[in-house]
Parts: C-alpha cells; structure tokens; sequence
C-alpha cells in the first residue's frame, strides 16, 4: 500500500484525490487546503483526514509520496519541501515558474534518489503514445516539419482577475496552454533547442498572453510551428493536435484520431496511403476512469514506480522539467523580437494602427511609428 | 419501466468520441435548433419517445417549442443529464472552485461564508447542491422528466471521494422536488451498483458504456456484465457502439443479450440511420 498525500484542492487536485482514494493500492492519508470551505467540505462528507499546513500533514502522516496541485507560484517551494523530507512527488504542470529552480528541484531529486514526475497527460494519451511508437520505429522516415496546435475557450472576455490572469503566480496562455503543446513536441519530436519568432499574444486579459505563437527548432534541427490559445470560443474544449511529416509519410494526431499517411518509397506493396486509427484502438483500460483514461493511467504510472522504488518516468522531471526551459526561451524571445526596434516591450497591434502608419511601418519598420505606449 | 429505446443528443452538440470533424460538421447543422427538431421529429415518426440530454442552454429552445406544441409533444419524455461539466470546468479553472461555486448561486456561496462563517455552508451543504440541480432544471419546467441523471464526471468524482452520502440526498431531492427517478451515468459501472446498494437506493437506474469490445467498461467486460446479471440495476447501455468502432448489428446483437439492461440509448441524425437502429434494437429485443 503507497501512502500518498496531496496538496491543492483546485480542479486537478480534486481530480487526482478522487482517483487516488479509488485506487486499490493507494491509502490517502492526508489533503491539505488553505481553503477554509473546502476543508470542511472534503472533511465533512468524505474520509480523507484534511490539514491546512502541509507541514504538519506531511510531519503526521509520513507519506511515501505527495501530489501537489497548486497554483505555480508554490510548486518550488512545496517540492523541496517534500523531496528534503525523502518523499516522492507527483508535481502539477508547468513544474517552476522559472528553469533555475526546476534544476534545483531535479538536483535535489537525482541526490535523494527521488522521483518527481509531472502532470503532463498527454504522455499518457493513448493516440499520443501510438504516434510516439510509430515515430521510434522510424515509420515517418526523417521528420522535417511539425506544426503543434492547442486551442480552447478559457478566457473569451475580459473577466475579473484571478491567478490564472497574473503572471507571477503561474497565470497565462504559456505556462497553462502551451507548456501542454511544448511537452507534447518534446515527447514526440525531440529536445527543443531554439525558438523564434516568438508572439505572446494578448487578446481578452490585461495581465498575461492569451495566445502563443512560436517556431521551435529541436536539436536535430527539426523546426515546426506552435499555434496556441485559451480564447477560442469556438472551441467546445481544449483540443491539442500535431501534424509531423517525414520522408516516408505523415501524421495527423489529436487525442481522438490517429491519421497515418505511407509514402510509396515509406510504405511498400499495398500498404501506402491513408489509415485511420482511433482512441478506442489504442486505449488500454483504467481501473478507475473519471475524465479520460490518461489521467488515471498517469497516476497508476507514477504510484506503480513509487511502490517499486524507480524515478525512471517518462514524464520524470529529467524530461518533462525541460518545459520549463522552453518557456523561458519564449518569453526572451517574444521581448527579444520587439525591444531591439522598439523602447517598449509591448508588441504594436497593428490593426490598431492607420493605413498611412501601416504603410509607413512597411517601408520602414524602424521608424518613430513603432513606439508603443 | 424505461422505454427500450433512447435517443440521445450528442450529435447535436458536436460531441463526436472520434473526429473533431465530424464534431464541426455536426455542430455546424444544427446550430438552427429547427434543424434539431426535424430530428426529433424523424426520431418519434420511426417510434422513439424518450429523449436523453445534457443540460446545455441551447436544450430550453428544444423546451420551449415543447411547451409551445403540446399536442404534438404530449408523449415524449425528457430525461435530463446535468450538469453540463465543461461549462463548469471552464469556470473552475478561471476562478477557483468557490469563485465558480459562486457564480452559479449568484453570489449565495460565499456571501453565506462571510456572514455566517462556516456553520452556514454546513447547514446549507445539500442547499447548494439543490441550488444548481434547480438552476439546471428551470428549463425543462412544464415537460415530462421522469428520470433526472447525474452525469458520469459528477457521479464519479463524488464516488471517487467518497462523498456517496450526496447520491441519497440527490435522489430524495429530485423524487420531492420533480417526482422524479435519479439517474445515475458512470464509467464505473461495478463501482457505481456496489456503492448504490450500499446507500439502499433499490434498483437503480445506471447509464453505462457498454459494448462488445470493452471500451470504456471500467473494471473490464466480465465485471460489468456480473454488475448487471444480479438483476439489482436497471441498466442504460450507451456507447455501444465504442464510439464508431464496432458494426451496428454486432453492436446492438451484444446489448440487446445483456441481462439487466433495460435501455438502449443511441444518437443520429439521420432518418435512415435512426429508423434502421431502432428497428435493429426491437428485432433483437425479442
């Protein structure tokens, strides 16, 4: 039996909770909250012991490993915390808000022979992990290009602000959206080495990007695109896709559908051409389903090496604290576009600019007209 | 005793388990809710009474022209799946879980916090929950619900931690309140009877996915098929077809075998279609 404790009642939180208090081989011991209400709700109408210190929950119950679930800002800090008290995490995504403390965190790791694993799902996809096989096979030939898309409808108007709206605590497109995309090419595709042309966009909130625009280049100089954002109304759900090509073919993948397309050179006698694969071809099934089988097989992943003593997960802060990396080229990136040309970080809208201004901009992009307020 | 046959309206909302095409493409047609109509009215010409749906706003339109129809409508039944999870989602990943709370109490939430501390919530825990199931069912006001269903995210997040206690005051409220039955949708069809029982909620209605390749049947096929053999359920199939995987015929000839299933739900939205599984349901029936 793995004692596993977690911190964070926010919606993945409560989501993990419910998966490891179903779990045959997890004993809860313990949710902490600084959430008064929550508390009592969680403690009223259900058996988990709850706490509003972590410390004093993780100093009592002595778990084997702890899941948090806050918001960002805290990640660093609650880690350490656990990993300096010998106990495995479970860490939320993105890992840090910035890569400094994720290689601190995976010092810290790799010295207590620890494993922190992060909440990247998609490596847990079913139509993700059947891409990944194809592509190690080495159906796809040599990859050239990929073009990676997530877009969904959190913030489609300006709304009162919340930590997801500021920056500092973890809040925006980039860490929440397009980290998953990030992740998802580093899985997939390979090690990210540079990006360019970067655009952190912002189209409802004041205070973060809602959108994210890049070219990211891998170390074996593979480049693609990254096309992300939280304020497509047209979007029922968050969807993620990618699209890779190869000398010898080509995928197109979401978390539903798995198009494969076989060159002739690539596919040989009758096997060239399209097929189709589906989710329910590569899923295998969870003990306990809540909302997709990759959040409970991720769990059962990360409990399953917590109860055999291994920090070898292919979502282990070794891979997936790469992300972190990424993001922050982004960010130097987007300001790097605009501040050599520019006093202002900010990018200029141009559709809030004249045509005279525009054409002006065309002829000669360093003039006064690119001074922004 | 639940009609055998139940149509349900994931195809008018672009919910498609396989292609965000098709979803497009589905989305696309029936944006004018007349064109939803059109297929319900195909639905009932071919024998169908019983409409199953989510709780999406775009659903008291469909309300609406009930109510406004009732000659033409009188027999056709309505059951409710509430509550529409991604809107909630959304919510909850924008302001928190007391923040979303709030916004669908209007403000009752932590407006009864500030004033009355904790003792207020505690008093009003199963208030709250009677708030958003009474929010959710404005719209179906005047039509004919007989069955009200928790959807599956919510039956299993509430089993998954252990709060069952809101399954027994959930049922008691919708029999006082719309004299109704409670519903219950899972993708932990064992889970669900065993807990169920457990509460003494007697026979239960359950709406499950089942089909012949296991797909989505937590705990496996043979668990679920044990679940529903006792004879203690009253089972919803759905999704069996595995979303697209399987043939209708073999699909339907795997249901229709299962002992303790009741129902049969199924989309379309094509006359063809949705006559050709009907019959393919009653032939098999028998």
């Amino acid at each position: 039996m793995v004692r596993a404790a977690l911190i964070g009642l926010g919606k993945m939180g409560i989501s993990h909770c419910a998966i490891l208090n179903a779990h045959p081989g997890v004993e809860l011991v313990g949710v902490a909250d600084t959430s008064k209400l929550l508390r009592w709700g969680m403690g009223k109408y259900s058996s988990v012991p709850m706490y509003d210190d972590y410390k004093e929950m993780i100093e009592k119950t002595q778990p084997d490993c702890v899941f948090v679930a806050t918001p960002t800002k805290l990640h660093f800090q609650l880690a350490r915390f656990c990993l300096e008290q010998g106990v495995h995490v479970f860490l939320e995504k993105p890992c840090c808000l910035n890569y400094e403390d994720t290689t601190t965190l995976r010092g810290i790791a790799e010295e207590g022979k620890l494993l922190v694993q992060l909440g990247y799902h998609n490596r847990f996809l079913g139509t993700f992990r059947e891409v990944k096989r194809l592509i190690d096979e080495g159906t796809l030939g040599n990859i050239y290009h990929f073009s990676a898309e997530a877009y969904g409808p959190v913030v489609v108007e300006a709304k009162e602000a919340t930590w997801r709206s500021n920056r500092g605590e973890g809040g925006g497109c980039l860490y929440d959206y397009a980290s998953h995309v990030i992740n998802l090419v580093q899985f997939l595709v390979g090690e990210i080495r540079e990006v360019r042309g970067t655009r952190l966009e912002h189209v409802f909130s004041r205070d973060v990007e809602d959108a994210v625009y890049s070219t990211l280049i891998t170390e074996d100089g593979i480049g693609g695109q990254m096309t992300v954002s939280w304020s497509e109304e047209s979007f029922r759900k968050m969807v993620t896709s990618i699209k890779i090509s190869g000398t010898k073919g080509r995928i197109e993948a979401d978390a539903q559908e798995l198009k494969l397309y076989l060159n002739k050179a690539g596919g040989g006698d009758g096997e060239h051409g399209w097929k189709v694969s589906y989710l329910t071809d590569h899923t295998a099934p969870v003990d306990y389903y809540l909302r997709g089988e990759e959040y409970s097989a991720q769990v059962d992943d990360f409990i399953a090496r917590v109860s055999a003593g291994s920090t070898d997960s292919v979502n282990s802060i070794q891979y997936s604290g790469e992300t972190d990396r990424v993001i922050e080229l982004l960010i130097t990136d987007n300001e790097r576009d605009y501040s050599g040309i520019s006093q202002s970080k900010k990018p200029v809208n141009l559709s809030s600019l004249g045509f005279w201004t525009r054409l002006k901009l065309l002829i000669n992009p360093g003039s006064d007209a690119h001074y922004t307020s | 005793m639940m009609d055998r046959v139940i149509f349900g309206d994931n195809q008018f909302f672009g919910v498609d388990h396989l292609s965000q095409e098709n979803s497009r493409k589905k989305e696309q047609r029936f944006k004018d809710t007349g064109e939803i109509l059109k297929v319900l009215d195909a639905a009932h010409e071919v024998g169908i009474r019983t409409f199953m749906c989510t709780t999406y706003s775009r659903i008291g339109e469909i309300c609406d022209h009930f109510r406004s129809n009732p000659a033409k409508y009188a027999d056709w039944k309505i059951y409710p799946c509430m509550p529409y999870a991604h809107k909630y989602a959304n919510a909850v990943t924008e302001l928190g879980i007391t923040g979303a709370l709030n916004r669908f109490t209007g403000g009752n939430v932590m407006e009864g916090f500030i004033k009355g501390g904790a003792a207020v919530v505690q008093r009003d825990a199963f208030k709250i929950m009677q708030m958003l199931v009474d929010a959710e069912m404005a719209m179906f006001q005047g039509t004919n619900t007989e069955v009200i269903f928790l959807q599956n995210v919510v039956t299993d997040l509430l089993m998954g931690l252990g709060m069952d206690e809101f399954f027994l005051h959930y049922a008691d409220y919708v029999a006082s309140k719309y004299g109704a039955k409670p519903g219950f949708i899972t993708m932990n069809l064992p889970l669900a009877a065993e807990r169920l029982h457990r509460l003494g909620i007697e026979k239960p209605i359950i709406c499950a996915s089942l089909n012949k390749i296991g797909f989505r049947m937590t705990g496996g096929i043979e668990a679920n098929e044990k679940a529903l053999l006792d004879g203690e359920v009253r089972g919803i199939a759905m999704q069996a077809l595995a979303a697209g995987a399987l043939r209708p015929r073999e699909a339907m000839e795997y249901v229709c075998g299962l002992k303790g299933v009741e129902s049969i739900l199924f989309g379309a939205s094509s006359h063809s279609h949705i006559e050709e599984t009907y019959h393919l349901i009653e032939e098999l029936s028998d």
